[in-house]
């Protein structure tokens, strides 16, 4: 609390100074996460010269970034965000609920779930992979250490989570198609094995940073573990980064189709008279310039077409689930396996 | 009314009172009761159902452990490096001095950051220390030592004044009348600057208590094992229950304030002894 309200301060500053300074411009906000910096930066100039050129005129718009949690109460506080692009749908969920600054349906208004660019969850190994790790079932080889971030206060660990408990459940049913159909008996049992699974790889994880950087860090700077669960864009910034020839990236067999959601703040928007801007801003992300820009900063684009042919082909091809298939979407997966007493205390409780 | 206004010797009475009170009640009072308006949602039960839980208990028993040890470290150290330097005079002094603040001015992350890397497994200390088969970072141990360097500067600030202040014609005195070098501290120094250690002491322990930033790298985050009350909190509001998170932050806040005032009681007791000496 105390930190959002931190931030709420700072914007209602940054307001004031805004508004001190006359700028007739309109301007935009976009409350976005973390690993999204570099590719909104070059998407933010992309698209102010697009609006200037089909005679929109000049527009200023605004950058924060911050963990997705975080983001999310730092809007419910009041922070004054025109488009919220953030990591999971369950974030957007919560603000539409508790504050009912845009509609429940907000994900149905955009293509794709209202996810431009996709993300998946895969592994960073030293280079060579000494362990030769390939798979999820390899987490769990006696000996190994496992860097993941604490679900409970980062958003990319859940996923990281969530991909590894579908694939003991894939293993134990042999599919992840119409799980719902399935006899409740058999489910329980194969959720039994599942909870079991990951279970067994947090036994292998030293060290729970609170956050996705913070993990990296750990893997990377400080030279503790194996393997690092991380989200693709982030192996590729961190390869990028560190060097190619410290790093790789291994894919495996299966993992979560992770969809980092855009919405547009209505009531928000509507208040700063700049609701078709940031409508246009959000459209503009599936345009294929938007799309040829996120490809390049790493995220999957929902139009692979649009991309360069070289930016696609760094994505190898993975099974990948939707997480309304398997865990009956965010809100459902969030109250079972990561609120106070879910899957994720019980491995730690017991 | 009338006798006060007679015997007061600064001016401002009314408006420095005033003032106090109109800067304390906006500056603490209001903050801490949205705090308690934002749990009241959960009424006294539900408030005890999560302090009592096995893991918030377990929480804070690490924050005040910790917080305890690492004030405890700081009084005795901190003493030594506020006599060291009231006492000693050496070249590149002021720079020392000014060593001593630097904590204060760290952001938090990067202390957490820097100790992590010097006492992680392939890290300076962390490295020999571990082949002796003693970890550090991702311990309680390295919580600790997280939670010295945030409050050495608050002990070191508020002792050396005190030392500064001692009349060596006091010690000379009791050197003379045949007082021991050893007797000559426990019996006269001590006693004196002890109101101040204590002021020390008691701002090193509520910085440790509240401290987040540098803790989180170096603490490892382990349920159950590792987790400082702070942490528990920032998982609560990740939840989007802020209903929860207030009510560990006020139960911090009242173990705080009932063993601050205690220190403080503590403290004024052995000032006054002091002045009736």
């Amino acid at each position: 609390m105390r930190s959002s309200h931190k931030i709420l301060l700072l914007s209602l500053l940054v307001l004031g100074l805004a508004a001190g300074k006359k700028n007739a411009d309109p301007e935009i906000l976009n409350v976005s996460y973390d690993p999204t910096r570099e590719f909104y930066k070059e998407y933010n100039a992309e698209f102010m010269n697009y609006w200037k050129a089909t005679g929109g005129g000049k527009i200023v718009i605004k950058q924060s970034h911050g963990g997705a949690g975080k983001q999310a109460r730092a809007v419910m506080d009041g922070l004054p965000a025109d488009v919220v692009t953030l990591a999971l749908a369950y974030d957007i969920d919560v603000i539409a609920e508790r504050t009912g600054l845009l509609p429940a349906d907000w994900s149905t208004r955009l293509p794709n779930n209202s996810a431009p660019y996709t993300s998946t969850i895969v592994f960073l190994v030293r280079k060579g992979n000494p362990e030769n790790i390939r798979d999820w079932d390899d987490l769990v080889r006696p000996g190994l250490e496992v860097i993941t971030p604490n679900p409970k206060t980062s958003g990319g660990a859940r996923w990281n989570y969530l991909a590894a408990w579908a694939f003991a459940l894939k293993r134990e049913l042999g599919t992840l198609k119409d799980l719902d159909k399935l006899d409740p008996a058999v489910m329980k049992a194969a959720e039994k094995k599942a909870m079991a699974f990951v279970s067994g790889i947090f036994e292998h994880v030293p060290v729970l940073d609170a956050g996705a950087r913070g993990s990296t860090n750990t893997f990377v700077q400080r030279g503790i573990g194996d393997v690092l669960l991380a989200w693709e864009n982030e192996a590729f910034l961190s390869i990028n980064e560190l060097g190619p020839e410290n790093f790789e990236i291994v894919v495996p067999s299966i993992s979560i189709l992770a969809e980092p959601s855009v919405s547009l703040v209505d009531k928000n928007a509507e208040a700063h008279g700049v609701k078709a801007i940031a409508e246009a801003y959000l459209q503009y992300l599936y345009s294929p310039a938007g799309q040829r820009l996120a490809a390049k900063h790493y995220y999957r684009p929902a139009y692979p077409q649009f991309a360069d042919a070289k930016d696609i082909s760094r994505f190898p091809r993975v099974e990948l689930f939707r997480i309304d298939e398997v865990f009956g979407g965010w809100q459902k997966a969030q109250k079972t396996h990561f609120n106070d007493g879910g899957t994720f205390d019980r491995i730690y409780l017991k | 009314m009338n006798a006060i206004k007679k015997h007061r010797v600064l001016p401002g009475f009314g408006l420095s009172l005033g003032t106090s009170l109109f800067y304390l009640g906006l500056i603490v009072l209001l903050p801490l009761s949205a705090l308690i308006f934002r749990s009241s949602a959960l009424g006294w039960q539900g408030l005890w159902e999560i302090l009592g839980s096995e893991r918030v208990l377990r929480s804070y028993r690490l924050t005040l452990g910790t917080s305890f040890a690492a004030a405890g470290v700081n009084a005795v150290f901190g003493f030594i490096i506020a006599w060291f330097l009231v006492r000693v005079k050496f070249p590149g002094k002021k720079i020392v001095d000014s060593l001593i603040d630097l904590p204060f001015a760290l952001p938090t992350a990067v202390s957490g950051i820097a100790l992590t890397a010097i006492y992680s497994r392939n890290g300076w200390l962390g490295a020999p220390l571990e082949a002796l088969g003693i970890k550090v970072a991702f311990t309680p141990v390295g919580i600790t030592f997280a939670m010295i360097l945030v409050g050495l500067p608050f002990v070191v600030r508020t002792v050396q004044p005190a030392l500064e202040e001692l009349e060596t014609e006091l010690e000379e005195a009791a050197l003379s009348l045949g007082a021991g070098r050893w007797k000559t501290f426990c019996r006269v120094i001590f006693p004196m600057v002890l109101p101040s250690l204590m002021t020390g002491f008691a701002m090193a322990f509520a910085r440790a208590l509240g401290e987040y930033g540098s803790v989180v790298f170096i603490a490892g985050n382990m349920p159950m094992k590792t987790e400082i009350a702070s942490l528990l909190i920032i998982t609560k509001l990740e939840q989007y229950d802020y209903a929860g998170a207030t009510a560990i932050a006020i139960g911090m806040l009242a173990i705080s304030f009932l063993l601050l005032l205690l220190i403080n009681g503590l403290q004024s007791w052995s000032s006054r002894r002091l002045k009736g000496i």
